[in-house]
């Protein structure tokens, strides 16, 4: 087994998934001989050709019209949006067309696209290129979002993500690309969509997280342990739909849970994940869920973008306030 | 050596500009042929069967314009004035062929082989409506205005992969022409070369904006030009024209020669909707008056006459049965079980998910 990073592993998927199904397509800005900004898409041209890897004009509506219309006609488009905060150009396509291919065609037609994007703090990127938007899209029904924290699982769910029959938009965060090594087997196996990974187990407290926060809350659960607190950090892996089964168990043996996301504060996967809980679990409650995450404000890039995501610090003060209950 | 002065242009002179357009055409309105080399190659019996498609087509749209006032339909979008283009540039197709139409488009999809009580049932928003038959090529009517144009061009290309002859339509308006998607689209079109013709249906009114306040461009043709594809002008309400224009275009495509732009000009006689738009608080009572002198059925009736190919027995028959079709077909479509929440909630996935599993049990029986 290979150690690799971030970006490898999402290269080897979509290298496993062009090899094994020839109507896998993968388009986008610069994906082509440039391999993607991030190389993301490196020598993929090279060895599937331009037919099935190809360059796009830069227009972020054309490319996610481009994919709802090879999706409605059985190929599987791999539409890469360069940056996060260019999704807003395709919002119809991502947020529209391809979620209500089906239910507008009664499952006459289905859009099995993915949609993939690179977001996320803490690599000093311009404006609008690391916003955390996935609870923009986790609001419309019809689309999947998936967002790994590992390079595990980021092969797995992309080959998922690619395989399934309805559209996907996989979150890659940008902090992860490269930051990160892990083991990563050859050739094709999935990570399922829609469960979540007990990342760590605990039986004080449960951190639900995902993307780079697994990492963080990893460090401060770490911390509490050093204070005697065993917390459990569970990895959400899929944000929509939420794997609420992983997350009411862990609060039936914790009785304890804190959210953390990077996304600033105001709705978004907390909110709806805290919603979920007190339907479903809030008699399993010792104390009010907390919710570690950015401020409800833009993101401040670059100069104080440390401060603004959420540090090892501030989930560890969580960590200690829900047990002070 | 002094500079001589007539090699360099000026400022001026080196400004780009469009020549006048000529508005393609066959038919007088009165019905006469004014270009005898472009009349297309149709036999007397298809000469007489797209007349027969647009008075079906005409008291169709009377009708279901009947059936929205009295509360029978959802949401309708009337197309008198606009036949010549529609039935003109289905007829030219294949039954192959995609046609990616916007909401008004639907007689197209009728010709394609979508059925009429299926259209009755979109127009109320019942999922079977858009239950398109297995093998009729279509895809819905697009709601958001141009994003059927950016479709088609990933429809085309899926086509031209699988190394098909066939080539994709698809409709907007002069509205639709303001949009990005409606550049985005033939910009993606021309750089891959796809089978695509862009029909541009200038209908003179998005709802109550005049085209003169939609673009400065003295037409919606010469915008495929920055897109670097063929761009034409048809008088959209010559059916022979719009049918020549469109079967050029097709022609081209299949050919590998890639996307076309036909700008067809046409008048919407009728309001945009029959949501409550009034047209007399944006256009005067003449107006429709004017253009109705130009209108499509009118003039091929003139030259069909003219040819002894049509007669006031033809018409009526095809009235007649008209009439009888939308009446069976809206009865089709009463008698059509009533859509559940259910098959709503299990028309987001391929799989419905445990959240909507639960949320299912709320509504079930």
């Amino acid at each position: 087994m290979a150690q690799l990073t971030m970006v490898k592993a999402i290269n080897d998927a979509l290298r496993v998934e062009l090899s094994q199904d020839e109507n896998t397509l993968i388009f986008g800005e610069d994906v082509g001989v440039n391999g993607g900004v991030f190389r993301v898409t490196e020598n993929l041209q090279k060895e599937f050709g331009e037919d099935r890897v190809f360059d796009t004009p830069l227009a972020e509506s054309g490319i996610g019209g481009l994919a709802v219309g090879l999706g409605s006609q059985g190929f599987r488009p791999i539409a890469e949006i360069q940056f996060i905060g260019f999704i807003f150009e395709a919002m119809d396509s991502i947020l529209v067309q391809a979620p209500r291919l089906r239910y507008r065609s009664g499952g006459r037609y289905n859009c099995p696209v993915t949609f993939r994007a690179p977001f996320g703090a803490g690599v000093k990127s311009p404006e609008l290129h690391s916003d955390s938007l996935e609870g923009l899209i986790t609001q419309t029904p019809g689309i999947k979002v998936v967002c790994p924290s590992n390079p595990y699982d980021a092969k797995g769910l992309l080959i998922s993500a690619i395989r399934d029959n309805d559209p996907v938009f996989f979150m890659e965060h940008l902090k992860l690309y490269f930051s990160i090594k892990g083991e990563v087997p050859d050739g094709e196996y999935t990570v399922p969509i829609g469960k979540a990974n007990v990342v760590k187990e605990g039986k004080d407290v449960s951190i639900f997280t995902y993307g780079a926060m697994v990492h963080t809350s990893l460090k401060a659960a770490e911390a509490a342990e050093k204070e005697g607190i065993s917390v459990e950090v569970i990895d959400l892996r899929t944000l929509s739909p939420l794997d609420m089964d992983t997350v009411v168990a862990s609060i039936e043996k914790t009785n304890r849970a804190i959210v953390v996301q990077e996304a600033p504060k105001q709705a978004g996967i907390a909110g709806e994940l805290i919603a979920q809980i007190n339907e479903k679990a809030i008699f399993h409650l010792e104390a009010p869920v907390l919710r570690v995450t950015g401020p409800s404000t833009v993101l401040g890039f670059p100069l104080i973008e440390e401060e603004w995501v959420p540090s090892p610090d501030r989930v560890k003060k969580a960590i200690q306030k829900v047990m002070s209950y | 050596m002094a500079r001589t002065k007539q090699k360099a242009q000026s400022l001026l002179e080196s400004e780009i500009k469009v020549a006048p357009i000529t508005t393609f055409s066959v038919l007088s309105p009165e019905g006469k042929v004014v270009n005898e080399d472009e009349v297309p190659n149709l036999s007397d019996e298809q000469l007489q069967e797209l007349m027969k498609r647009m008075v079906f087509t005409r008291v169709w749209d009377q009708r279901a314009t009947g059936l929205a006032r009295q509360g029978r339909l959802g949401f309708y979008a009337p197309v008198a004035g606009q036949e010549g283009t529609m039935i003109g540039s289905q007829y030219a197709l294949d039954k192959e062929d995609f046609i990616l139409p916007g909401y008004r488009d639907i007689p197209q999809l009728h010709f394609h082989g979508y059925p009429m009580y299926q259209a009755f049932l979109w127009s109320r928003g019942h999922q079977h409506g858009g239950q398109i038959p297995e093998g009729v090529n279509v895809l819905l009517p697009q709601i958001i205005i141009g994003a059927q144009y950016v479709q088609a061009s990933g429809v085309a290309m899926a086509l031209k992969k699988r190394n098909t002859k066939n080539i994709v339509i698809t409709y907007t308006g002069d509205g639709g022409s303001s949009q990005g998607d409606f550049y985005e689209a033939m910009n993606f079109a021309g750089v891959y070369k796809l089978p695509v013709v862009f029909v541009v249906q200038n209908n003179r009114y998005a709802i109550s904006t005049p085209v003169t306040k939609q673009t400065a461009a003295s037409s919606l043709a010469q915008k495929g030009l920055a897109a670097g594809i063929p761009s034409i002008q048809v008088d959209g309400m010559d059916v022979l024209a719009v049918y020549q224009a469109v079967s050029k275009a097709k022609e081209r495509a299949a050919a590998g020669e890639g996307p076309t732009l036909i700008e067809a000009l046409n008048y919407r006689i009728g309001p945009h909707s029959m949501s409550g738009d009034d047209p007399t608080r944006y256009r005067t009572k003449e107006e429709p008056t004017e253009w109705e002198q130009k209108e499509p059925l009118t003039r091929f009736r003139k030259y069909l006459e003219g040819k002894k190919l049509w007669t006031e027995e033809m018409e009526t028959g095809v009235i007649e049965e008209a009439k009888k079709t939308v009446a069976d077909e809206i009865k089709k479509a009463d008698q059509y079980p009533k859509m559940k929440m259910v098959d709503l909630i299990d028309s987001m996935y391929e799989t419905t998910p445990p959240h909507l599993e639960e949320q299912k049990a709320e509504y079930a029986d």
